[in-house]
């Protein structure tokens, strides 16, 4: 228990010491991670990319059904 | 129930996915390649203990650190577009894709938060050996994590090691073995890879040329070009012979993709590689499309047969043996293919048929006949052709493929005259004083990301109208959506990345610019 504590307690120690001395690009690019992945997740995701299927179907039978009908009138082909 | 393809939406969603593949893929090739650069010089500073090799170590490092940040997640967004824009797909595909991406994920995820933090936070905390090994983790775990994706891509290409199990309407896999060593895969694998050290080395050497030119840092340069000279000469070699197995793969695998990059309309024997040719419309037609002839060409006689089938009077297939067939060379047409795609549609049909009614003996014997490796080979593996209207539409855009598999190979070339020259130099002691030169790899950069992303346009643009060869073609894998929404996340992807480049660009020049000193 004692040398879990203490391994956490060093990769913490670690961490913490890495991004308190980070350089000033290592700054910058840290905010554009978090920004980019606060559009990513936060925006694009939830209000853009629904699941199709998980949305309109409640369970895989009924998905695994749709896609079938769609798998068997296959549309017509593209140019 | 689809009747009628919307084409508005169909081309935004391949837009779409184009768009953010492609900015995707500026971020990782640096990766691959930047890293084991990285690795190299990090082994050497450790084996001479000489702290010259750790401070150009440290610069490289911290390019490094700048694309990695900055690509890091862009290839969720293709993710989001399976489950939203491609579900028709996604779910056909089932755990064939979804098996390679998890390890993906996880190998990903483990690399990320462990060793790269230790190869930028871990500098004069771990050991030196530790520190190395964690880089050199890097470097071999940013490859393996490649190799899932393309795991995936070259099943799309050449689907092996599964069944489809109509109840699911999924495929399932059967030889995760025959999935992972597909030739496709490791064709794909080993040209990607080495493709990505070959750009990773130009990044360097280029920049490298730039201290010389401005008389800096002279030492750290020459040091980085010695590493970036070797690593990228044996890389685009490797790229080379890759490459050229990769197209004899293509030609046993995807016969009409081979004949499009190499614009051949008629199959013959003693088939010359065209080096360079310029493209022009005829009068003739396959169907309704246009067959295209060259209007100039450099050609190599005889070189296309013996490079496919070992002697020039070996038979090379062209576009119109594979849509017409060729009865003599046992080739098989695209009507009958599409008789058989029929076929394996009827049988998916009866076992809807025998669903609507619950008719248990009728659809486990529907579920043994897809289990059936001959009803696979025989039928299904041509299912795709039960979708197709007329045989030309299996031909893909012939001057594409032509186009970006000859830029490709040309720069190919250009890249292998580059490294060998700078070395030459190198080794003569005359870098320096021959600033001519130093110019071509520093205006050079752009060029290996141009052939990477040409590379891509093939694979991708080369195998339609098929998302997966043969099985699914892409206007029956896109989801039925409002075209509205597609073109919005369109621009707003468009914005997004362009912003991610231009930040990554100049934060990049700044260091530059900064150099290894401070």
């Amino acid at each position: 228990m004692t040398l879990i504590f203490s391994v956490l307690s060093r990769l913490s120690r670690f961490y913490y010491d890495g991004f308190r001395n980070m350089s000033n690009w290592g700054r910058k690019v840290w905010i554009i991670i978090i920004i980019k992945l606060f559009i990513m997740f936060a925006i694009l995701k939830i209000f853009f990319f629904p699941d199709f299927l998980k949305t309109k179907y409640d369970n895989d039978k009924q998905r695994s059904e749709y896609v079938l009908d769609q798998l068997i009138n296959l549309p017509a082909s593209h140019d | 129930m689809i009747e009628n393809v919307d084409l508005t939406l169909v081309n935004w969603s391949r837009a779409q996915f184009a768009l953010t593949a492609m900015y995707h893929w500026l971020f990782v090739p640096l990766t691959l390649g930047l890293s084991f650069i990285l690795a190299i010089m990090e082994t050497i500073y450790v084996r001479t203990g000489n702290e010259e090799w750790k401070r150009l170590t440290r610069f490289w490092m911290t390019l490094f650190g700048i694309n990695f940040a900055i690509g890091i997640a862009t290839g969720i967004i293709l993710e989001f577009e399976f489950g939203t824009n491609w579900s028709n797909y996604s779910w056909f595909v089932g755990d064939i894709f979804g098996a390679p991406l998890a390890v993906e994920g996880i190998l990903a995820f483990f690399l990320e938060s462990t060793f790269v933090a230790v190869m930028f936070f871990g500098w004069n905390k771990v050991s030196k050996k530790f520190h190395l090994t964690s880089t050199w983790l890097v470097a071999i775990g940013a490859s393996l994590s490649a190799l899932w994706i393309l795991v995936a891509n070259a099943w799309m290409q050449n689907p092996v090691g599964m069944i489809f199990n109509p109840e699911t309407a999924r495929n399932e896999m059967v030889s995760f073995w025959a999935v992972l060593f597909n030739p496709v895969a490791v064709d794909k694998f080993l040209h990607t890879i080495s493709s990505g050290f070959l750009l990773g080395s130009m990044f360097v050497l280029g920049i490298s040329s730039w201290f010389l030119l401005r008389k800096r840092e002279e030492l750290m340069a020459r040091r980085s070009i010695l590493i970036a000279g070797v690593f990228g000469l044996l890389s685009s070699l490797m790229v080379a012979y890759t490459g050229d197995a990769s197209a004899r793969t293509i030609s046993k695998m995807q016969p009409v993709k081979f004949a499009s990059m190499e614009a051949l309309f008629e199959g013959k024997s003693n088939a010359g590689l065209v080096a360079v040719g310029i493209l022009k419309d005829t009068d003739k037609k396959i169907g309704e499309r246009v067959v295209k002839e060259f209007v100039f060409k450099i050609e190599i006689p005889g070189l296309l047969s013996v490079l496919t089938g070992g002697d020039k009077d070996a038979y090379v297939q062209g576009i119109t043996d594979h849509v017409l067939g060729n009865e003599k060379r046992g080739i098989m047409s695209v009507p009958e293919k599409m008789q058989k795609g029929q076929f394996a549609k009827d049988v998916l049909m009866d076992y809807k048929r025998a669903r609507m009614i619950n008719d248990k003996e009728q659809l486990e014997s529907i579920k043994g006949i897809f289990r059936d490796k001959e009803f696979h080979d025989k039928y299904f593996r041509y299912f795709g052709y039960s979708s197709i209207d007329k045989p030309e539409d299996v031909i893909p855009n012939v001057p594409v493929s032509f186009y970006s598999f000859h830029l490709m190979v040309i720069l190919g070339f250009f890249f292998i005259m580059i490294f060998a020259t700078a070395l030459y130099f190198l080794f003569k002691g005359s870098l320096s004083d021959n600033r001519w030169f130093l110019w071509i790899p520093l205006l050079s950069i752009p060029l290996p990301y141009i052939a990477s992303e040409l590379g891509w346009i093939l694979t991708e643009m080369g195998r339609q109208p098929w998302i997966i060869q043969d099985l699914m073609p892409v206007s029956a894998a896109v989801s039925q959506i409002n075209s509205g929404s597609v073109i919005t996340t369109f621009i707003l992807f468009a914005v997004l990345f362009t912003a991610l480049l231009i930040s990554e660009i100049s934060i990049m020049v700044k260091q530059v610019k900064t150099g290894p000193g401070h």
